[in-house]
């Protein structure tokens, strides 16, 4: 068990330093000018170069790479934005919080309803219970969240005037964008804890139990569910990366400081260190994620535990 | 699905063709298309695709590209009428226009961007699954950490890296959307590998990319197939997730996520521009969903009795 644990851990340095390699590489395969972005269209061309030298723009990039690993390493430093001057790291992690608290707030939702939903549905299988639900979240599939918040938005903070329809000061405030994110996240894990869960019933194992005589409620609950439960539970890991990602619309139609909007402006500013860093945050966060989401399946996949007790 | 004598049924189909009772992969694809003809969802799909298909053809003849772009103040949230059958946006520009030029956009990335994807995808899966031993290692932990990176985020980096057009598009997309072909040929692969008749075809002397091309990939086609029908919906989505949030085609460029993005402004005075747009999106990914979804029951041999 310790052994799967620890090398689960070890995987995680050359998955981040993988992950920043590539993100840093994409991000130069265009050579851009720092000099001239920190510095201004009035600068000289000399004052622009000695800039780029001083920042250590003029290295190859796996040299920059290196250096700026070893910045967060050694300092937390993720660099300075080009725009505002500030250190990266310090303007990103307050809405870094922001876009993580939200969608906690929509998985624990959409975890909670959806995945009871999809269950009920599998075990009810071409009942009203399972027809209309079914129905409503392969609708639903094709339906962008943003498509759900503009609507909400409509009705409900511009026609009703019930909640606020952007910024993030009050729990009014967290009203409308969780419910938009929530309703198509829930509607992707009612469809999956569904499907797996019928995969499930039709294994050989259940219809064992039948054959022996065991109740139809401790099949279903004891033998179909822990097992259906599984590839849930990767799900879970997957869409939280996607969905700390995919906040960026609400964030942006609601007008929240999230780091999804943060990275939106960045782009269009054209400022380097920021979007390097916010998606190196995300990614690592998502990563950690995925670790953690492999420890759990270890306590609760019972093949795994057995493969790793069984060699000590 | 409601039919019990569908074996005996094309048995018959084949007798009336007489040439195609010595070839099994005709028969095969004639069945699961029989299969998906009973399916009304997956017909209703094909046909609302078809319309859409047509819109984007025909889309200079129902409204001209300039329109749609060229910005006139006179005509700022213009009403119906004969000469905008759909009004105008909050910049005097033609909703039908945009409407129908934003479908192309839309439809030729997300196509482009799913078969790209496949392609790509199947090729690596392909070579870590035949290969083994160390190729697939690097190919597999090179994937584990490329899938570290969510999907969108990493379309934000490349199109921050490269800028905006329709090939960067593609690129950032497919790169978003191969990884799921790796894993499904390279599982495909190995289960097959092993199989008395790629055995066969070694032995016969055939070449490691004849066997990979004849044998293994015709054997995971379906799935591949289904995959490439269903990602078509997801890209249309998340192209104009992308173009809602000002990442895709630069500005006076027609795409629905960006009419959705500019009309959610005026949303209070005139709500239909931003229904038009967001029915254009539901209904495009919608059909494809019923089309893809039906071929996958049609193709599953547990569903076939």
């Amino acid at each position: 068990m310790h052994r799967y644990i620890i090398k689960r851990l070890l995987f995680l340095i050359p998955t981040v330093l993988g992950v920043t390699l590539i993100i840093f590489f994409v991000m130069n395969v265009t050579p851009g000018n720092p000099g001239r972005m920190i510095l201004g269209p009035n600068a000289t061309a000399a004052e622009v170069e000695a800039m780029n030298e001083e920042l250590g723009y003029n290295n190859p990039v796996i040299v920059r790479w290196f250096n700026y690993l070893k910045g967060i390493v050694t300092e937390g430093d993720f660099g300075q934005s080009y725009t505002t001057k500030l250190n990266v790291f310090d303007e990103l992690w307050p809405r870094f919080l922001i876009t993580l608290r939200l969608a906690i707030l929509v998985l624990l939702l959409s975890v909670c309803i959806g995945v009871p939903l999809g269950i009920l549905s599998a075990v009810k299988q071409n009942s009203l219970m399972d027809t209309i639900p079914t129905m409503i979240a392969f609708f639903l599939a094709a339906v962008p969240s943003f498509v759900v918040g503009i609507l909400l938005m409509y009705v409900f903070a511009l026609k009703l005037n019930w909640f606020p329809s952007f910024g993030l000061k009050s729990t009014r405030h967290y009203v409308l964008p969780v419910i938009a994110a929530t309703i198509c996240e829930l509607s992707a894990y009612l469809r999956f804890t569904k499907s797996s869960m019928l995969e499930s019933i039709r294994q050989d194992y259940v219809r064992t139990a039948r054959a022996k005589g065991v109740a139809e409620r401790t099949v279903i609950w004891k033998h179909a569910l822990k097992n259906a439960l599984l590839p849930v539970v990767t799900s879970i890991g997957m869409r939280f990366g996607c969905l700390l990602a995919g906040m960026v619309t609400t964030e942006q139609l609601f007008s929240i400081p999230g780091v999804g909007s943060l990275i939106v402006q960045s782009i269009s500013t054209k400022d380097e260190p920021m979007v390097i860093g916010c998606a190196v945050m995300v990614s690592i966060c998502f990563t950690l994620l995925m670790i953690g989401v492999d420890l759990v399946y270890a306590f609760i996949d019972p093949r795994i535990r057995a493969k790793y007790s069984k060699r000590r | 699905m409601t039919e019990n004598n569908a074996p005996a049924r094309s048995a018959i189909d084949l007798l009336n063709d007489g040439e195609d009772i010595n070839f099994k992969r005709p028969s095969q694809v004639k069945e699961i298309l029989r299969r998906l003809k009973k399916n009304k969802g997956a017909m209703i799909g094909l046909f609302l695709l078809i319309f859409i298909i047509l819109v984007v053809i025909l889309a200079d003849v129902i409204a001209t590209y300039e329109v749609g772009v060229v910005q006139i103040p006179d005509n700022r949230l213009a009403h119906m009428s004969a000469e905008h059958p759909l009004g105008c946006d909050s910049y005097g520009r033609d909703v039908l226009s945009r409407l129908v030029h934003g479908a192309r956009n839309s439809l030729l990335v997300a196509v482009a961007a799913s078969i790209s994807s496949c392609l790509f995808g199947c090729t690596l899966g392909a070579i870590a699954g035949y290969f083994g031993g160390k190729v697939d290692m690097l190919i597999m932990r090179a994937l584990d950490i490329f899938m570290s990176i969510p999907d969108l985020l990493f379309t934000m980096v490349v199109v921050a890296a490269l800028g905006s057009s329709i090939p960067v598009l593609i690129i950032a997309m497919t790169l978003a959307y191969f990884t799921n072909y790796v894993r499904l040929v390279r599982s495909g692969v190995l289960n097959l590998v092993d199989q008395e008749y790629v055995e066969a075809a070694r032995a016969g002397g055939s070449s490691s990319a004849r066997i990979i091309i004849s044998h293994i990939i015709p054997n995971t086609l379906g799935i591949i197939l289904v995959n490439v029908t269903l990602n078509v919906s997801s890209l249309v989505i998340y192209q104009s997730t992308l173009s809602f949030i000002g990442l895709s085609l630069p500005a006076p460029a027609p795409e629905w996520g960006s009419m959705l993005a500019s009309a959610r402004v005026d949303m209070l005075r005139a709500p239909l521009l931003v229904l038009f747009p967001a029915l254009a999106i539901i209904l495009t990914a919608f059909s494809v969903n019923l089309l893809g979804d039906g071929l996958r029951d049609a193709m599953d041999p547990r569903l076939r009795n």
